[in-house]
């Protein structure tokens, strides 16, 4: 057991690409740590910084009490599931297993017994004598974290374990992956860039954009209080509608929507409803919200995304190029609302709704940092 | 094509096709036939035919007698065979030691090209050290210069190590070849890189990495340049005959062959008899070797 920190982590890679940038981070003793991005923000870069597979260009890596910028792979104490798994393909489940401990000189006797408890937790009892060619995915995926758990590490590094696998063999996977990961209690670190994962898997979610730390905290509190805008657009599917909005002395416009919020400064604002925080109002309540034309109803079963764009009489609420940048997708079409409601509720493509937002789901974001505004 | 789906029917293996192919769901398609076999046999088949006519006359001329050989138009039936012609053939000349000779410089080239390619290899693929594309680049520009030019600088150095007529002189300048490096570095770059990043957290030393996880995956290669570096060594001519003058005993194969050839008289038979039985390893090298020629299992440990 360990925990890591990173104190201002930076990688640089030939050429200058700059993969990591100030990265400043805790990971407490058994706690279960999501990074998670868009592909390209770094996240992996981060997770091989830990395992010593990539040098650090500046900054230091703890891993326990130890200072690891310097200390190779195999004296790390760690174990990592890589995202295609790895698994030495000319050899058998049983020595791909073994073949870590082997190589730390474990007596036979406990190769065996640490071999056998490790494939009756994952259930490999079966497959020890084939190799991977003959698994399926899922399969794979299990010996690979068998690999991993056989060398019983202080840390476990996991690089998008479960993005090989297809969707209904993904989910049983991740709730698998947490039992294990409740019962055993070692620290893990666990890169994806599927933000549904994070947000179900993990105790803790680190949200990094661009190589910097946009965001930390636990899955629930990012979601709903979002640090800046590209995390209100990044977690969370469908993400955040954001809008334009003005302020001028302490009320804020947002298209037909106006309300009071005393405390921020005059200028724009980017509003931010989650689609659940918006709900259907009657027309006698005109100036309570938004106008939505309809244009696309997404039917899932248990509920109806709507997705429609603001009809606004007074002000354009579509994002300008600038603040779309701001944005973790930036090529979406920014007028658009989506707005999640029961499927009894479900209206006609075509058709007008009146939608107001719930109290306390606004969040208030700077037009030109993206930052959060909160109220002091 | 057709004769690979056969073997693989009657020998179902780890390596099966079949058992990829369901995996990943690719279904053979049944095709119509118009002929009992594949239409490219028609084409193939007179091609074979021609590639082999060559051996054959090789082999019917081992079987006849001196006089039978050069009658013209060439007999491609001697009637009575002279399966003498072998026992002759060994006896009147030193080939024992000839293929004793040859076996050894053979084998010791290729055991310590497969080590000394491996390592160079893999320095070359996967390990970063300064200069390492410049080395790299001169090696392979030396490729291009051909062994003509070579020739006697090479005479020289193995002169100046006084090994001119002892098989040491076969052996030292060929002990690692510039294209077992090459062709080994540019398979061993296509092995995932992953493969051996979980060998070093999982505490793997360089070598051990080699050892057990970059070579084991690489033995069609290895297979391959053991074949090519044993098939150019096992026929070379001109380097013997540069570098053994007079020393009989440390002739091999391809020298000892040529003094069947005399300025007077050529005893073809015995020539003929001689050539098959020094090309016998050869061809059980080939039919051992060629399963490896398919390339194996090196991906197999990824995802599908």
């Amino acid at each position: 057991m360990a925990r890591v920190a990173f104190e201002d982590v930076t990688k640089v890679y030939p050429g200058s690409v700059v993969a990591v940038q100030g990265l400043s981070l805790d990971v407490a003793d058994g706690e279960f740590l999501i990074l998670v991005g868009p592909s390209g923000c770094g996240k992996t870069s981060a997770l091989r910084m830990v395992a010593g597979l990539e040098r650090i260009s500046d900054g230091t890596i703890t891993i326990g009490d130890r200072v690891v910028n310097d200390v190779p792979p195999k004296d790390r104490d760690i174990a990592m599931v890589f995202q295609n798994y790895a698994l030495y393909p000319h050899m058998t489940v049983e020595k791909n297993l073994a073949f870590g401990l082997r190589q730390r000189r474990t007596s036979r006797d406990d190769v065996r017994r640490r071999v056998g408890e490790v494939s009756r937790m994952l259930g490999l009892e079966e497959l020890l004598q084939r190799r991977p060619g003959q698994l399926s995915g899922g399969q794979r995926q299990r010996v690979a974290m068998g690999r991993a758990l056989v060398r019983e590490p202080d840390v476990f590094l996991l690089d998008e374990p479960l993005s090989n696998l297809d969707a209904k063999l993904r989910v049983q996977m991740r709730s698998e992956l947490k039992r294990l990961q409740d019962r055993l209690g070692v620290t893990t670190i666990y890169v994806t860039h599927d933000q549904v994962e994070a947000i179900t898997l993990g105790e803790r979610i680190a949200v990094l954009s661009d190589g910097v730390l946009q965001q930390v905290g636990r899955p629930q509190d990012v979601y709903d209080d979002p640090d800046n805008v590209f995390v209100a657009s990044f977690i969370g599917s469908p993400p955040m509608n954001l809008l334009r909005g003005k302020v001028t002395s302490g009320r804020v416009i947002v298209g037909d929507l106006a309300f009071d919020h005393p405390q921020v400064p005059n200028g724009d604002v980017l509003v931010g409803i989650r689609p659940e925080g918006l709900r259907p109002v009657g027309w006698d309540h005109a100036g309570s919200g938004f106008e939505l034309r309809v244009e696309v109803v997404e039917p899932l079963g248990d509920e109806v995304l709507v997705h429609g764009s603001v009809e606004a009489r007074d002000a354009d609420v579509r994002l300008g190029s600038e603040e779309a940048t701001l944005l973790a997708d930036t090529d979406s079409d920014r007028g658009t609302v989506t707005v999640r409601l029961p499927p009894e509720e479900r209206p006609e493509a075509g058709s007008r709704l009146l939608v107001a937002p719930a109290p306390g789901a606004i969040r208030l974001f700077d037009a030109t940092s993206g930052l959060a505004i909160r109220p002091a | 094509m057709s004769s690979i789906a056969v073997s693989t029917k009657t020998a179902p293996g780890p390596l099966d096709p079949r058992a990829l192919a369901g995996e990943t769901g690719m279904v053979e398609r049944p095709r119509r036939r118009f002929l009992p076999f594949d239409p490219w046999h028609l084409f193939l088949a007179p091609l074979a035919a021609v590639m082999l006519l060559p051996l054959v006359w090789m082999v019917v001329t081992s079987l006849e007698t001196l006089a039978q050989t050069r009658h013209f138009p060439p007999i491609l039936w001697p009637g009575r065979l002279q399966f003498g012609n072998y026992a002759e053939a060994i006896h009147k000349s030193a080939f024992g030691t000839w293929f004793w000779n040859t076996t050894v410089v053979t084998v010791t080239i290729v055991v310590s090209n497969l080590i000394f390619c491996s390592l160079a290899a893999y320095a070359f693929a996967r390990i970063r050290f300064l200069g390492r594309g410049v080395i790299y680049f001169v090696l392979l520009a030396t490729l291009m210069v051909p062994l003509q030019v070579v020739l006697i600088p090479t005479f020289l150095i193995v002169k100046d190590l006084g090994l001119i007529d002892h098989l040491g002189a076969l052996i030292v300048p060929n002990l690692v070849s510039v294209f077992g490096i090459f062709m080994l570095t540019q398979f061993f770059r296509t092995l995932p890189i992953e493969l051996e990043e979980a060998a070093r957290i999982d505490g793997a030393s360089r070598l051990t990495i080699l050892l057990r996880i970059v070579v084991p995956l690489s033995l069609p290669a290895l297979a391959t340049l053991a074949v090519i570096q044993f098939m150019w060594t096992w026929n070379d001519f001109l380097w013997p005959l540069v570098t053994i003058l007079t020393n009989q005993n440390a002739f091999t194969l391809q020298l000892g062959l040529a003094t069947f050839q005399g300025a007077h008289q050529t005893t073809w038979h015995l020539l003929a008899a001689a050539n098959i039985m020094s090309m016998l390893p050869i061809l059980v090298l080939f039919l051992a070797a060629q399963r490896f020629f398919v390339r194996g299992i090196a991906t197999q440990g990824l995802k599908g």
